[in-house]
């Protein structure tokens, strides 16, 4: 009997503890990967990089589906992942950070995980690839991963820029180049500037001054100039002449900066704008076929990815003139060159799947024929100059912009992108900055409360930045 | 086997150590994700301790500077926004309360459907903060519902910026708050409301007093306890306040960071792995949390414990005895 009620409480105690411990382990684990998808099984004669024995968990860290409908269609769906090996995508948003604060966590856990937890394989934007690539948590391009010079060759040099680091050793590569332009309504352009041919388009929209001008004619005519305050913010944070923090360490506005603030205010004061962000769905909104806005800003990626799904009206039926606003936009290369955004494939220092990952390389940034077909796919301005240039010359044309070859208007664009003020400090500086001084705009506080309360939220973020002395 | 089992009834049988035995999961679970987090945080807040990219800054032992500094800067501010967007939801979260407690426990309204009516008001505490939070940003957006039908009925001819004027956006918060709690607060106050002897309401009656007059006189004075109770409670949510605010601003504390509270100042810092100056603001928040309970505390129940220190000391130890219970609580 003594044991027998001995033997109960030891067994209720240790239910309890188990469901306890149980009950916390999701907080204490932070690795819960969103989505495990096995991979379609590759046809048995192709001998799958018999040299090595690699892990059978392929991790990829990346923050959208940008990069895994590119991989599935050009990789994955060509037989390409070795057989047994799975895919593991983890898929954290970027905003906020959310993405750079994930891959930190398990970047600085990758020694201890177990070979199968560790990441193989991560995306990086320009905003914070600096981060990164000056990190020991990145593999060599050429030495660790095994491409060669000839492979990248035919990359654009501004894409190889980022991923450089310090010591001039190239960390990662991409399979886009992102030279931005303004998309223009061609309905609109119509009614204010009297045509929407992009010569036409371009030439009364070519400097700052003059897109200030056709901002007063469509608002005379009931329109908008853009959807929302932040679109013009790219063009201008990307033509800054000196990196956003100095040697100090004090955060440095930039009078193309300052020129944004001043210019957003009157479009706010006068009606040109409305008070949304880039990503606020009453900003999209404005192109929809009833839409009110003439201009948008950003690259390929951005007008395919992002602006067209938001102007059809049937998002059910297939994308093409005639369903909601679509085909009636065009493109030109705006008051200002720029780029905008760029995913980098980048090999995570620790992982045992690389010669996966520079299979991926290869296919999809090197190989010539792949990146054609995601340029004639995915409307990408992809990562290879001789490839873009015969698209340029060639009758290319994308329905969404009523048939123009985008390719062409933005191919000296990407020639001319200069990498050289780049931080790892610029997406969360860049990013809260219009909210910031939304308040100004809207006569809540004055300017100097504006920057006050960005310096405070970036020094927030950063401790180590100072105000500026 | 038998032998044993003899030997064992020889013994004085003491059951303690199998309580000991029982309730030692719980410490030490709670020594280790509770206890040893705690007395961390307090070691780590008086260091310089952040992450700068994937570099480690610190440990430093810089004394109080992480206190000095917090205290001087912004901290203050966002104490004050927490405490008016709490005062802002609590007081009609309390008025309301009392009204429907004492709607419902009347036995001369004796209204009907009353489990109806319970289980509705409490369901927006079954929603989760943030879809709540979402919901509010959808229905207030420049182009939402609300704006919407207020130019409909040509109340205003433009949309008005809910989240970007610093009143109104408070007060979307702070009504939130409202709606999620006070169905909480009407059940509390009801068993509050039911434990009061209903002989006092009757005879108050007879001695011909007005309904107001036995709520005034009778219903608020017994209620005391549980209102203290319901204030602090109210008061350690309120300081803890945070889901709402940082999903319907998305955590930037708009407009002019006047909805920045505290718990989002702290995840400020938390994001950006800054263990120094986030440990001291959890310090600090610990603090306050601690002196308002202990002040609330005692300067409402002094006014309920005087009548009955004159009553006499039995009365009193059991007044003493109820206290300890509502810590407990």
């Amino acid at each position: 009997m003594g044991t027998f009620k001995k033997l109960l409480v030891l067994v209720v105690a240790f239910a309890i503890m188990a469901s306890i411990v149980a009950c916390q382990q999701p907080v204490s684990e932070p690795e819960q990967p969103q989505e495990t998808k096995p991979v379609a099984e590759t046809p048995s004669d192709k001998p799958a990089e018999p040299a090595v024995e690699e892990g059978k968990v392929f991790n990829i860290y990346c923050w959208n589906t940008e990069f895994q409908d590119r991989f599935k269609m050009f990789f994955e769906d060509k037989g390409l992942v070795p057989e047994g090996v799975t895919v593991n995508w983890v898929i954290t948003p970027s905003d906020g950070g959310a993405y750079q604060q994930k891959l930190d966590e398990t970047l600085l856990a990758q020694e201890s995980a177990a070979a199968d937890d560790r990441i193989d394989l991560f995306l990086i934007e320009a905003d914070y690839a600096l981060k990164y690539v000056n990190s020991d948590y990145t593999l060599d391009v050429y030495k660790s991963v095994g491409l060669t010079e000839a492979d990248t060759a035919d990359m654009y040099q501004y894409t190889k820029d980022i991923c450089t680091d310090a010591n001039g050793i190239l960390k990662g590569v991409s399979w886009q180049a992102c030279p931005g332009g303004l998309i223009y309504r061609r309905s609109i352009a119509k009614d204010v500037l009297g045509s929407d041919d992009p010569a036409t388009v371009q030439a009364a929209l070519d400097s700052w001054a003059k897109f200030d001008a056709v901002a007063a004619q469509a608002k005379a005519k009931g329109y908008y100039m853009t959807s929302g305050y932040v679109a013009t913010y790219r063009t201008f944070s990307n033509n800054v002449s000196a990196p956003w923090v100095n040697e100090n360490d004090e955060i440095v506005f930039d009078p193309s900066i300052k020129q944004w603030i001043a210019q957003t205010k009157t479009y706010l004061d006068n009606g040109y704008t409305l008070p949304y962000g880039i990503w606020d769905a009453e900003s999209f909104n404005e192109a929809k076929v009833d839409g009110r806005a003439m201009c948008y800003f950003g690259p390929g990626w951005f007008f395919d990815f992002c602006l067209m799904p938001a102007t059809l009206a049937d998002s059910e039926a297939e994308a093409a003139p005639g369903n909601g606003s679509y085909g009636d936009w065009g493109l030109v290369k705006g008051p200002q060159g720029f780029f905008w955004g760029g995913t980098w494939i980048c090999a995570a220092a620790g992982s045992d799947n690389v010669g996966l990952t520079r299979e991926v390389m290869k296919t999809l940034t090197c190989d010539k024929d792949t990146l054609l077909a995601i340029t004639e796919k995915y409307a990408d301005f992809t990562n290879n100059v001789s490839a873009m240039q015969e698209v340029a010359a060639s009758d290319y044309a994308h329905p969404f912009l009523g048939g123009q070859n985008h390719i062409a208007v933005l191919l000296d664009s990407a020639q001319s992108i200069d990498m050289s003020n780049i931080t790892m400090y610029d997406q969360l500086l860049n990013e809260p900055l219009p909210a910031a001084f939304l308040d100004y705009f809207l006569g809540n506080i004055t300017e100097e409360e504006a920057y006050d309360n960005f310096f405070t939220a970036a020094i927030e973020t950063y401790p180590n930045l100072k105000r500026p002395g | 086997m038998p032998e044993k089992t003899e030997r064992k009834t020889h013994r004085s049988v003491s059951y303690a150590k199998w309580g000991y035995f029982f309730i030692a999961p719980f410490f030490a679970v709670f020594i280790v994700f509770q206890l040893i987090p705690l007395l961390s945080t307090f070691y780590y807040s008086l260091f310089e301790y952040y992450r700068v990219g994937l570099k480690q800054i610190g440990p430093n032992f810089v004394y109080f500077k992480n206190y000095i500094e917090v205290l001087t800067g912004e901290m203050p501010e966002y104490a004050l926004n927490t405490l008016i967007i709490w005062i802002m939801g609590f007081i009609p979260q309390i008025l309301v309360s009392m009204l429907l407690a004492v709607w419902f426990t009347s036995y001369r309204l004796k209204l009907r459907g009353q489990r109806f009516f319970k289980t509705v008001i409490y369901m927006p505490n079954l929603i989760m903060a943030s879809a709540l939070a979402m919901l509010f940003f959808m229905l207030f957006s420049p182009v939402g519902p609300v704006n919407q039908m207020l130019t409909e009925w040509g109340i205003i001819d433009q949309s008005i910026l809910f989240f970007n004027i610093p009143i109104t956006a408070r007060a979307i918060i702070a009504f939130m708050n409202f709606l999620m709690w006070f169905g909480n607060t009407t059940i509390l106050l009801m068993a509050g409301i039911m434990g009061i002897d209903q002989n006092l309401f009757e005879t108050a009656q007879i001695d011909g007093a007005k309904p107001f007059m036995i709520f005034i006189k009778i219903t608020l004075p017994l209620l005391m306890p549980i209102l203290v109770y319901v204030l602090i409670t109210s008061m350690i949510g309120g300081i803890q306040m945070f889901d709402i605010p940082q999903v319907m601003t998305n955590r930037l504390g708009t407009p002019d960071r006047t909805t920045m509270t505290l718990i989002m100042y702290l995840n400020r810092h938390l994001t950006s792995k800054n263990l120094g100056l986030g440990g001291a603001v959890s310090v600090i928040v610990f603090i306050m949390t601690s002196i308002l309970s202990v002040f609330v505390y005692s300067s409402l129940m002094r006014n309920y414990r005087i009548p009955r220190e004159k009553a006499g000391t039995a009365l009193f130890g059991k007044t003493k005895q109820k206290q300890s219970e509502v810590e407990v609580i």
